[in-house]
């Protein structure tokens, strides 16, 4: 169920072999799973790894891999971009022989288009900046100190940022800011609202809730059901 | 999002309220009967342990989302968000400037 898939990519920032987590019977669907980003992956952790177990028992495989610069992997994140994600999702998905992706939050901005899948509750990068930035202002005071949005956006754009404890380089904190989730043509939308309930990275302290992942893989296996009819 | 323009109204005071409240549980992941239950002097950051600085950072963003309205770096002070009637009054007054 852990296992590595070689990132064959040889820009800048790859270290080649990374972390992959997945429930992999060979089976005919195989999901990748590009799940949210920074403080909202530790939010939708476990959320993200319910819908892979339901996935799996709904006969689908689900496949999460690290993509560089996150969680176990070995290079720096500072050294990535939204181009580098883009391109190391892409490669992923080709290691790994996804047929489809599921993109959750903001990573749907680095989903790769030519994949039929979905997107479910697609954050744009400005606004996952605002409320890094804002935490940040807000931690900032507390703490005494007086910083700005302006300020900080300006200094990441020029020398990069560490926002709630990721060290963000110049040229993901520039492109984020314009970074908008675009569908493939063969990609849709699952809002929050399709879940019942509230998103789960709106919460303080990281929490589950075992209806909303129900409801998020039954959507993804009954679209798969009614694309193989 | 969730547009509320006429909050002269009554009505318009009490879906502003409602909207308020289940934000608040929403990111603090609180029983919606215990939002239900703020007054005016019920008190907010300092008071419930759930709203930290990323709790307060995520219930901004998200009042933003929900209601429409910008927020301000200068906006954020400890008084706005001591009480739930003074983090109402604020919603108020950025969607009514008059």
């Amino acid at each position: 169920m852990i296992f590595t898939w070689n990132n064959p990519a040889s820009a800048p920032g790859f270290s080649g072999e990374e972390p992959c987590v997945g429930f992999d019977r060979g089976r005919a669907a195989r999901v990748l799973v590009l799940p949210a980003w920074f403080d909202e992956a530790n939010k939708l952790r476990r959320f993200t790894l319910e819908v892979m177990r339901r996935l799996d028992v709904a006969g689908i495989d689900s496949l999460l891999p690290d993509l560089p610069g996150c969680n176990e992997s070995l290079v720096p994140l500072a050294d990535q971009t939204l181009d580098s994600w883009r391109v190391a999702a892409a490669a992923a998905a080709e290691a790994l022989g996804a047929t489809h992706v599921l993109a959750i939050r903001a990573g749907a901005l680095v989903a790769p288009q030519g994949l039929p899948g979905w997107h479910y509750a697609a954050q744009s990068g400005p606004k996952l900046l605002r409320a890094m930035i804002r935490a940040r202002t807000i931690a900032a005071r507390e703490a005494g100190k007086f910083e700005t949005y302006e300020g900080l956006v300006a200094l990441g754009r020029a020398e990069g940022l560490t926002l709630s404890g990721w060290h963000l380089g110049a040229a993901i904190v520039g492109a984020l800011e314009a970074a908008e989730p675009a569908l493939g043509p063969a990609q849709s939308d699952i809002p929050q609202t399709a879940l019942g309930g509230p998103g789960l990275w709106l919460r303080a302290e990281p929490d589950d809730d075992a209806g909303q992942a129900d409801r998020l893989a039954a959507v993804i296996a009954q679209n798969l059901a009614e694309s193989v009819r | 999002m969730t547009i509320l323009p006429h909050v002269d109204s009554a009505a318009g005071e009490a879906a502003l309220d409602r909207e308020l409240k289940g934000l608040i549980a929403d990111v603090l992941g609180l029983a919606p009967s215990q939002a239900e239950a703020f007054g005016p002097d019920s008190g907010l950051f300092g008071h419930l342990p759930e709203l930290d600085s990323m709790a307060v950072a995520g219930l901004l963003t998200e009042m933003e989302d929900r209601l429409g309205i910008v927020i301000e770096d200068d906006d954020v002070d400890g008084e706005m968000l001591e009480t739930y009637g003074a983090l109402l009054a604020f919603a108020k007054s950025k969607l009514d400037p008059r």
